[in-house]
């Protein structure tokens, strides 16, 4: 292939050249996608108002300008260039998604409101309850630091505990194999009665949720430390807490890391939950009070909001494990 | 080899410390399930400060748990274990067992490894300087950053060897230090343990297989029978460093070895 175009270059210079700059297809794809998302929405008439219709189809639009400019103009190299060579059949996909999903929502009512919206619809929400959504945001993260926080910090030094002594594992790992298979929420009851406010309360609840795997796995990677290991610091002087803090922990982190990413995961599946406790900001608390209200446009919003939020507090634990574990580079 | 004496005598640490060690109608079992397992039987072994043995023997005879209860690691069921005269109860740095497995801490740099033993007991702060020298003595300096997963084979054994030497010890008890290694790296390394030792003159134990490297490095071998171990047989090696491999004396003397393990040759 390069041959053909190294020779081609050879005999007509010019030629070659236009020829290795054809328009970039799959950004002329996406235009196109993103085009029809804009075109369906301005065009046909809506079956029941939504409203932000004009915006939507402006910022889709936009999109496919810009995609548009770039098939011409493409990106020789660069990141870029290797994002949209990467994600460009996502671009496509998502146009298309957008063009169906307003189609078969605003635009023809086969999936009917009030359990289905459209694009235009969660955009409309975005663009009236911005304020009370950025309030829920703000109590949500400050709820969900707290519970990850608290139940990462005490599940990691239990687990160091339970997997470091024979005694503490005795008693623990029994309480432990019969807390870990109990769903959170059954923790409820008793909960209010232990805690005075039901902040408190929902704290607890997500802290719970996410220092049972932390607890579990520190503690199986504690436990799974190769003995040579601590052979080798007893030979060379180390003290039971050298054992502990330069041994048995940094080659448990591997695992620490794995029940940290559960945490988070089971975490956020509790926030909505812990929200419900009689919060009164929050997106849990927006999306039980949305969903009494048949405003499930709204609820559609926030879940998108909090898939969001998790994904990005996944991506942070992904890039500090990295930094904290280059030393496994040559094992993974 | 050079390279490390030459680097030796810069630092000028010209401190010789070794140890002499007494062993004693030493038994060793190990309970399994139950059933009792007799490793050693009635050793009676002395060697003197300075002195390098080597411990050879059939596979699973029960060598490397005679290194293991001199460092400490394990207590003996019967029979005593001394040191300069007193007991050995616990590991101490002074004598440290070097392992085949070269066991580095994969999560920390060369460096951190080889400064464990002075982190660990509190002096690493003073002491930073012998880290350098001991890295330098094995000839990783350029290697002091890099994580384990980084180095060959050789180079991961020599990082291990520092972080023995960099402790000073007595006494080091090397398990097999070589067996892993492909065989022309394990020419060189032998050839440095030998100026290592002759240089710093700790008393050192080696447990191997290879008749070759027990009476090219050592001046005593010990040959111990099949589990339960006894000492089966004892060979002076009586000629001056450095050996070459191809002395006819050592070679008889290897053939020989072989004749008492059961290998004619």
């Amino acid at each position: 292939m390069s041959d053909a175009t190294q020779a081609v270059e050879r005999v007509a210079p010019s030629v070659a050249r236009r020829r290795s700059r054809p328009l970039w297809t799959p950004a002329l794809y996406a235009s196109a996608s993103w085009a029809a998302a804009a075109i369906v929405t301005k065009s046909l008439p809506n079956v029941v108002p939504w409203g932000s219709d004009n915006l939507f189809a402006i910022l889709v639009g936009l999109g496919a300008v810009a995609f548009a400019a770039l098939a011409v103009a493409r990106p020789r190299t660069g990141w870029l260039r290797d994002t949209l060579d990467y994600y460009g059949p996502w671009f496509i996909a998502i146009g298309v998604w957008l063009t169906l999903w307003e189609f078969a929502t605003a635009k023809t009512g086969w999936l009917p409101k009030p359990f289905f919206s459209p694009p235009t619809g969660l955009l409309h929400v975005y663009v009236t309850e911005w304020r009370r959504l950025l309030i829920c945001i703000g109590y949500s993260l400050r709820l969900w630091a707290l519970g990850f926080g608290v139940g990462a910090a005490f599940g990691y030094v239990v687990g160091v505990a339970l997997g470091w002594s024979k005694h503490f594992a005795y008693w623990g790992m029994p309480i432990l194999k019969l807390i870990g298979p109990v769903p959170v929420t059954a923790w409820i009851p008793v909960t209010f009665y232990f805690f005075p406010t039901t902040f408190d309360a929902s704290v607890f609840i997500v802290a719970l949720a996410s220092g049972i795997p932390v607890m579990i796995l520190t503690s199986s990677g504690v436990a799974s430390v190769n003995r040579a290991y601590y052979d080798v610091g007893r030979n060379l002087g180390a003290k039971p807490w050298y054992l502990i803090s330069r041994i048995a922990i940094p080659s448990a982190l591997p695992h620490t890391f794995v029940g940290l990413f559960m945490g988070l995961y089971y975490s956020f599946a509790v926030l909505v939950v812990a929200e419900i406790l009689g919060a009164k900001w929050g997106l849990g608390w927006y999306i039980s009070f949305q969903t009494n209200y048949s405003g499930y446009a709204n609820v559609y919003a926030t879940l998108v909001i909090m898939s969001l939020l998790c994904a990005g507090l996944v991506k942070l634990l992904f890039s500090v494990r990295d930094r904290l574990l280059v030393w496994q580079k040559g094992f993974i | 080899m050079t390279a490390a004496a030459t680097a030796l005598r810069v630092e000028g640490r010209g401190a010789r410390r070794s140890i002499a060690i007494d062993i004693r109608n030493l038994n060793h079992a190990f309970d399994l399930q139950g059933s009792r397992l007799e490793v050693l039987q009635s050793i009676d072994l002395s060697v003197a400060t300075g002195e390098f043995v080597a411990l050879l023997g059939p596979s699973g005879c029960g060598k490397s748990t005679l290194l293991r209860l001199v460092s400490g690691l394990d207590r003996p069921t019967a029979g005593s274990i001394r040191a300069d005269g007193v007991i050995i109860d616990r590991p101490d740095p002074s004598r440290i067992l070097v392992f085949q497995d070269p066991t580095l801490f994969p999560w920390t740099s060369v460096w951190r490894n080889v400064a464990t033993g002075l982190d660990a007991r509190g002096v690493l702060e003073r002491q930073k300087g012998r880290v350098d020298d001991a890295l330098r003595l094995v000839g990783l300096t350029g290697f002091a950053l890099a994580y384990p997963h980084q180095l060959s084979g050789g180079m991961a054994q020599r990082a291990a060897l520092a972080r023995a030497l960099v402790n000073d010890p007595a006494l080091l008890l090397l398990d097999e230090p070589l067996g892993q290694l492909d065989s022309l790296t394990r020419l060189t390394l032998q050839t440095e343990l030998v100026a290592l030792w002759r240089d710093k003159g700790f008393t050192a134990i080696l447990v191997t297989h290879d008749v070759e490297e027990a009476v090219l490095l050592t001046s005593r071998v010990i040959v111990l029978s099949e589990r339960p171990a006894r000492i089966k047989a004892e060979f002076t090696v009586d000629l001056p460093y450095p050996r070459h491999r191809d002395n006819p004396e050592l070679v008889a003397l290897r053939r020989q070895i072989l004749g008492t393990l059961g290998l004619e040759t």
